[in-house]
């Protein structure tokens, strides 16, 4: 399993499907030198020609590159055209300040604005605006922006990287980029999506040690140093990847999927409107989990009308298909600073999940208020998550309820959406029957470290913690079991889901519905469709 | 060709509404899109978001991009001088059709 990676291993968001297997460079923006300021005149005049400069080095960047990475530059000419914002500078100059705090300070101002937005497609163009700060400020202070050297076919790690970065980079013996913080919906990542280079967003903190690396674009992991074994793994599957892409593309636009005369349904796993721009996003027969915690991540508690607009975005998207929404899903490995509690012992086991938002109501609330408003907007399916008794499910209702009959008094459009559980501690499992729920998610990660006793973090218990374990396949095969007699539908959205060495355990379990990360659909269905006309996996 | 002049035909506001359709709103490329396309006029070009306060110059792409046009949102454009009718005619016609992509 992926999860089970090694402790050198680490875990981001994909920007670039593919894979790369070299050597690890560090990029880091490089120290603010000194300049000297001079008169007014003086100031006004490298402030000028520094722009002329980067003009001119943006432009002839454009050229090489051509097509849409011409077209993401061209955002950068057009703001040193913009006549109103580079006078609003000079003026300043003309305060007395020098050239190269001005203009930082007027690009810092705009960075500033984009990311105190909502709005991820305007975030994502910060980093265009602090590649153009720096390019100016380089020509300011008589660099004339050395170009990157980089051996071919390395794994390229940074903080961010901006487009022109990208661009100065040869890229044409292959490589990869794997970015600390970054955005799956930043130019940086189009320009790799669109050159084929395989990109990893949003890993963290990882050590500046580390002479090879593995970037797999598919599973979001970086894994520095790899033992032999872990390379010939990554080469399995990148070997796999290439040989199952092309027929799988193909089937993706086969309208359904079916194993032994029976439909079986694959949904998607989603973090926000972004990931339905994936190319593959339209094949879903809808969206199995929509992971609602990155709100938290990103903003803070989101108010209630920030969380309707996603969550309505969603339901838009998907027209008339179903869309699961996981209330947030805190704690254990996800902390969230003034929400989740500080110095649990042994946090995967404390209060996180449903438990959290019954003992923060008054931040539960908000969400389910915001829910409430959007089941009226489309197929909106609502679950909670480490659920342990049916009282915990009961009480998440009467919250629940309360809240549609008070925005309904109000006069505001609002529904009880059908109610849900995640099967992830195995009490719930063993006691299924117990739970009234319209359906269940099988939160397999979960799971399988609770019924293994083995943190999945932990890479030093990676070949314990084995999904297909008999244990975890029981409990499995007992939800579905249940929900076929109680008519309630069962899904599975871990990463097993994504697995196909998974799949035909978890059809033999009686599982019909699915939910897999978008990059793996089309690989997921050509499985089952392999596994349904008698053809076995290589 | 002159600044803008204020004689009394020149005077005249041209005005235009138009939905703003693209998926994502005003964003970079549309931005860049438009001040392009108001450059290529001597008017005097202004737009703002219907019930904005404050009307916009549709040549600067930093402003516009400031505006934060959302999908859906009525775009209003006012313009004034020599070829001013003109200028509202082909903002109008850019924001309707979606921001092509065309040889210019």
């Amino acid at each position: 399993m992926q999860e089970g990676a090694a402790t050198t291993a680490y875990r981001g968001r994909t920007a670039s499907i593919g894979f790369a297997h070299g050597p690890l460079v560090r990029v880091d923006q490089a120290a603010n030198a000194e300049r000297v300021a001079g008169t007014l005149v003086d100031e006004a005049l490298a402030l000028r020609s520094a722009i002329d400069g980067a003009s001119r080095q943006i432009a002839e960047l454009a050229a090489i590159a051509g097509g849409e990475a011409a077209q993401i530059l061209e955002f950068q000419v057009a703001l040193l055209e913009d006549e109103d914002f580079i006078a609003a500078i000079f003026a300043s100059i003309g305060e007395g300040k020098p050239a190269d705090a001005v203009w930082r300070s007027a690009l810092d101002a705009q960075i500033a604005d984009y990311n105190s937005t909502l709005d991820e497609y305007l975030k994502a163009r910060s980093s265009d605006l602090a590649d153009l700060r720096e390019r100016v400020l380089n020509v300011l202070r008589g660099g004339e922006g050395q170009p990157l050297k980089i051996p071919g076919g390395a794994v390229v790690c940074a903080e961010d990287l901006p487009p022109s970065r990208f661009l100065e980079i040869d890229w044409s013996a292959g490589g990869g980029l794997a970015l600390l913080r970054g955005s799956p919906t930043s130019h940086v990542a189009m320009l790799a999506r669109a050159r084929g280079i395989p990109m990893v967003v949003q890993l963290g903190v990882i050590p500046d040690s580390g002479a090879t690396a593995l970037l797999d674009g598919e599973g979001a992991t970086l894994e520095l140093d790899p033992s032999a074994e872990r390379v010939r793994l990554f080469e399995k599957r990148r070997e796999l990847h290439r040989k199952s892409r092309a027929s799988a593309r193909a089937i993706l636009r086969k309208p359904t999927a079916s194993w032994r005369g029976e439909r079986i349904k694959l949904h998607i796993n989603i973090q926000g409107v972004q990931d339905l721009e994936h190319a593959d996003a339209q094949y879903a027969d809808g969206v199995g989990l929509m992971r609602t915690e990155f709100l938290l991540a990103d903003h803070g508690l989101p108010d209630e009308e920030t969380q309707f607009q996603t969550y309505d975005a969603v339901l838009r998207w998907a027209d008339r298909r179903p869309v699961t929404i996981r209330t947030f899903d805190a704690g254990g490995d996800k902390p969230v600073p003034g929400f989740t509690p500080d110095g649990e012992a042994n946090p995967f086991l404390g209060v996180r999940g449903l438990r959290l938002c019954l003992a923060r109501p008054e931040i539960f609330a908000v969400q389910l208020r915001a829910l409430a408003r959007a089941a009226v907007r489309g197929n909106l399916k609502v679950m909670f998550p480490m659920v342990t008794s049916a009282e915990e499910l009961e009480a998440g209702r009467k919250l629940f309820t309360e809240v549609v009959q008070d925005l309904q008094t109000k006069g505001i459009a609002a529904m009880l959406p059908e109610l849900g559980i995640m099967v992830e501690v195995p009490a719930a499992a063993l006691a299924i029957a117990s739970f009234k729920a319209a359906f269940f998610s099988i939160g397999s990660n979960d799971l399988a470290q609770y019924v293994l006793a083995c943190d999945r973090s932990n890479g030093a218990l990676a070949s314990l913690m084995d999904p297909l374990h008999p244990a975890v396949l029981e409990l499995i095969a007992r939800t579905a079991e249940h929900g076929r007699r109680a008519g309630a539908g069962v899904s599975l959205c871990g990463d097993m889901a994504s697995d196909p060495r998974c799949v035909s355990a978890l059809l033999n379990c009686g599982l019909r519905e699915l939910s897999v990360n978008v990059s793996t659909l089309a690989q997921i269905k050509q499985t089952i469709d392999r596994l349904s006309s008698g053809g076995s996996l290589d | 060709m002159t600044t803008l002049e204020t004689s009394e035909a020149d005077g005249q506001i041209f005005t235009g509404n138009v939905q703003l359709v693209h998926a994502v709103g005003m964003h970079a490329r549309p931005a860049v899109k438009l001040t392009k396309l108001a450059k290529k006029f001597q008017a005097q070009i202004f737009v703002r978001v219907t019930g904005a306060a404050e009307w916009i110059n549709a040549k600067s792409v930093a402003k516009i991009m400031a505006m934060r046009a959302a999908h859906g949102s009525m775009i209003e454009i006012k313009a004034s001088g020599s070829d001013a009718e003109a200028a509202v005619v082909a903002l109008v016609d850019l924001v309707a059709t979606d921001f092509p992509d065309r040889a210019s």
